[in-house]
């Protein structure tokens, strides 16, 4: 495949950034688009030229590291999976590739197509846990008897894996996917329960403090998100919010 | 941990939309069924109108609730788009909106902004003669002129265009916002699915009901 890749490129946060194109030829079908960057970035350092910086780790779909907007979607074109699983295949000979980073306030450039996503960890950070003590003394997990349909919807927010191809989609750069995922998997526990109220307001909390957009309910996150998080988190988040803001006293 | 007021908040923002939403949403249901009676009958409307122009409590407590409903779902979506555009400052050279979302969901401002255009026209057309009429020429009150002056305004062709494009981006508003009013406010259990279908139903018969009134009262006007 012979394709020409219009790829953002930004020396450093500070600097302003352009898109520059590329031409690549010799791209095989089965190879993945990560791949297809590396191909391409082997050629830059062959000819003395700044490779593009791109975040990558685990490359088998479950980290949440890549990113990449391409031709105007988070992870491309393809449902349900993230860049490392997108292969070539998805696109035709001849195809104009835009690749840009995820945009959002909250997620500043690094370099080039890497963004720093450490808002998600602030997030997580300030309540996207619980307070138990579990040097040595844990109970057994059968003893504590949970619904099925509640384990089954807690492990579904669960696997959540925190690329940001929610906020990355949403028009308004909103994290409301994301950190519902991450109020769920522990709402709908009896573990979780204990803590609920402080978890949602100081997520919340720190979400909109991270300069986060509002939700529109378009469900583009729900469409772009690899994993495939449903729009439901984000009405529990809604209403586990609510009942907080209803029932703490100060 | 700090704990920040729930209207200062992204979730306490969008739910006082999704409530201001939902009270306009009846407000124009109940609004269409008394124009629609002008379509077969002159009389009954005349006195719907009579009763909602005289009574104290529509006049006095509904009408300021309304006005502040209006007033606050326009402001609050002027500063939710505000903030929303501020999430984002530097946009995409490429974006395939339309792979993951509806037209009506991106573009609720746009169809907002049409609606918020036709309400001005709208108040010239009929809620600051009214006032006028009632409140400062302290006319007395006359049960028949309602479907007379209605008549009289939907002569001018124009007029019915621009009633009809503004309904048809209310249709527009109306099918994104209806169901958004209900996860916003937390509702996505069970009933969303029938809930939407229905609301899909109110966006469409809401606004036809509107265009057909302002087409038959143009019809019937010459």
């Amino acid at each position: 495949m012979n394709l020409t890749l219009k790829i953002w490129r930004q020396k450093n946060s500070n600097s302003k950034g352009k898109m520059v194109d590329y031409p690549i030829s010799d791209i095989s079908p089965d190879m993945s688009f990560l791949e297809m960057l590396d191909v391409l970035n082997n050629q830059l350092i062959e000819k003395g030229e700044e490779p593009v910086a791109f975040d990558h780790d685990c490359r088998e779909g479950i980290c949440g590291m890549c990113s990449l907007y391409i031709n105007g979607e988070a992870h491309g074109p393809d449902r349900g999976v993230t860049t490392c699983q997108l292969h070539m295949r998805k696109f035709k000979d001849g195809d104009t590739i835009y690749i840009e980073p995820f945009r959002a306030k909250a997620f500043p450039v690094v370099k080039d197509l890497a963004v720093d996503r450490s808002a998600f960890d602030r997030i997580q950070h300030a309540g996207g846990y619980i307070s138990v003590n579990t040097s040595g003394n844990t109970q057994d997990a059968n003893s504590l008897p949970v619904q099925k349909e509640h384990a089954d919807r807690a492990f579904d927010a669960a696997t959540c894996i925190g690329c940001g191809a929610c906020v990355a989609s949403c028009k308004n750069s909103s994290a409301m996917l994301y950190v519902s995922a991450k109020i769920s998997q522990y709402a709908l526990l009896p573990q979780g329960k204990v803590e609920a109220e402080e978890r949602v307001q100081s997520m919340v909390n720190q979400m909109d403090a991270e300069g986060f957009g509002n939700c529109s309910n378009t469900g583009a996150c729900e469409v772009e998100c690899p994993k495939g998080i449903s729009l439901e988190n984000i009405a529990r988040m809604n209403r586990e919010y609510f009942k907080a803001k209803a029932s703490t006293k100060d | 941990m700090s704990k920040s007021g729930f209207f200062n908040s992204s979730i306490g923002r969008k739910f006082a939309m999704a409530l201001s939403a939902l009270f306009l949403m009846i407000f124009l249901l109940q609004h269409l069924t008394i124009n629609f009676t002008a379509v077969f009958s002159p009389e009954t409307f005349n006195e719907l109108s009579h009763f909602m122009g005289t009574n104290v409590v529509v006049q006095f407590i509904a009408q300021p609730i309304l006005i502040f409903a209006v007033v606050f779902h326009f402001i609050m979506g002027f500063i939710l788009e505000a903030r929303n555009r501020a999430a984002r400052p530097i946009s995409y050279k490429r974006n395939s909106g339309g792979a993951n979302s509806s037209w009506m969901s991106r573009n609720m401002i746009y169809s907002g902004l049409v609606i918020l255009a036709f309400l001005v026209l709208h108040f010239i057309d009929f809620w600051i003669p009214e006032i006028n009429y009632k409140y400062i020429e302290m006319n007395a009150a006359d049960p028949n002129r309602y479907y007379s002056e209605l008549l009289h305004k939907f002569e001018n062709p124009y007029r019915v265009i621009a009633y009809i494009v503004a309904f048809i981006l209310l249709a527009l508003h109306l099918l994104h916002g209806f169901g958004s009013a209900f996860q916003s406010i937390g509702q996505n259990n069970k009933y969303i699915d029938g809930l939407k279908k229905f609301g899909v139903i109110y966006s469409i018969v809401i606004p036809l009901g509107f265009i057909i009134t302002a087409v038959v009262l143009y019809m019937n006007a010459h």
